[in-house]
């Protein structure tokens, strides 16, 4: 194919530059879509699961662990979190329905995977996926004191709180 | 009436009936109940202190978790500014004066009482210690 003699060639390959970026960045755009979890809709869940730590969003566990962290709130992560049962059982009820494998499916599938419903893990930290996410972030970064937590996501998710987990 | 009104509504109705003086709100019956208790357990109880709720807020106990001796470990050395959880919550200011929706639902303040009295001194509160304390934060 002959091009004709005056044709932009320098505009026409800075086009296809700037296409193939956004191409890239699009495709980076959709893949953050993985890293968005619905947050806490229900005041009562998020007043008595916000008030020492965020919100965490029921997709990021199955039913089972929820399931069983609610069951043992005297000992949570060491902590006391023990509630009127009536309370704890609407908290219980909210979670398991929107967990990653019940209603909260669609958000959790990259997260949950390899994670079996029978091992029913407490700490969203330990899951396997969030392990490979977050290897690259040095010790000194986790024990800096805005941070001192793997459980304080806000610290570096700013809209972790909307849902929104990129960088 | 829009959400937005109403919410506006309430938080001013509830301004008032907590500032509102010689008007009994669930804060005073709060601290009504806790005087009686005070009482029951010590015949010799003639009120609470403020000094001492101040006391028993900026004492370091060392009683209880580590990685917190004393209240001011989450709530921060000034009653009137917000405090900080270990894992990065915010926690409004304890001072009723800048937290006036504060202490108002006796049910919860009873359930931090419970969990942060263990949390620090290793045990629950007596009702002396929690009069103390409200009287001193309703000052502040």
């Amino acid at each position: 194919m002959k091009l004709p003699r005056n044709f932009p060639l320098r505009p026409f390959a800075l086009g296809l530059v700037a296409v193939a970026f956004s191409a890239i960045l699009f495709g980076r755009a959709q893949a953050g879509g993985s890293h968005y979890f619905p947050p806490v809709a229900d005041p009562l869940v998020k007043e008595e699961c916000g008030s020492c730590h965020l919100a965490f969003a029921p997709s990021m566990l199955p039913a089972s662990s929820w399931q069983r962290m609610m069951a043992n709130l005297k000992d949570h992560f060491g902590d006391d979190a023990s509630l009127e049962p009536d309370v704890a059982a609407k908290i219980a009820d909210y979670l398991v329905s929107n967990a990653g494998d019940r209603g909260g499916q669609r958000y959790s599938d990259k997260l949950l995977r390899g994670v079996s419903a029978g091992n029913a893990p407490l700490r969203i930290t330990e899951l396997p996926k969030w392990v490979r996410e977050h290897r690259k972030v040095p010790d000194w970064e986790w024990k800096h004191k805005e941070v001192r937590t793997r459980a304080n996501c806000t610290a570096c998710h700013v809209d972790a709180a909307k849902g929104y987990y990129d960088e | 009436m829009n959400p937005l009104t109403l919410s506006h509504v309430l938080a001013a109705v509830l301004a008032l009936s907590v500032s509102g003086a010689g008007i009994a709100g669930p804060r005073e019956d709060q601290l009504a109940a806790y005087a009686a208790a005070a009482k029951a357990a010590n015949p010799a109880f003639a009120g609470f202190s403020a000094a001492r709720g101040k006391t028993l807020h900026t004492q370091s106990f060392g009683l209880g978790k580590p990685d917190t001796p004393a209240c001011t470990s989450c709530h921060g050395n000034d009653p009137r500014g917000a405090g900080r959880t270990p894992a990065g919550k915010t926690v409004e200011a304890m001072a009723l004066s800048v937290s006036p929706t504060r202490y108002v639902d006796p049910a919860k303040v009873e359930k931090w009482f419970k969990r942060n009295c263990n949390e620090v001194l290793g045990r629950e509160c007596n009702a002396q210690e929690k009069g103390d304390w409200l009287t001193f934060m309703a000052g502040q």
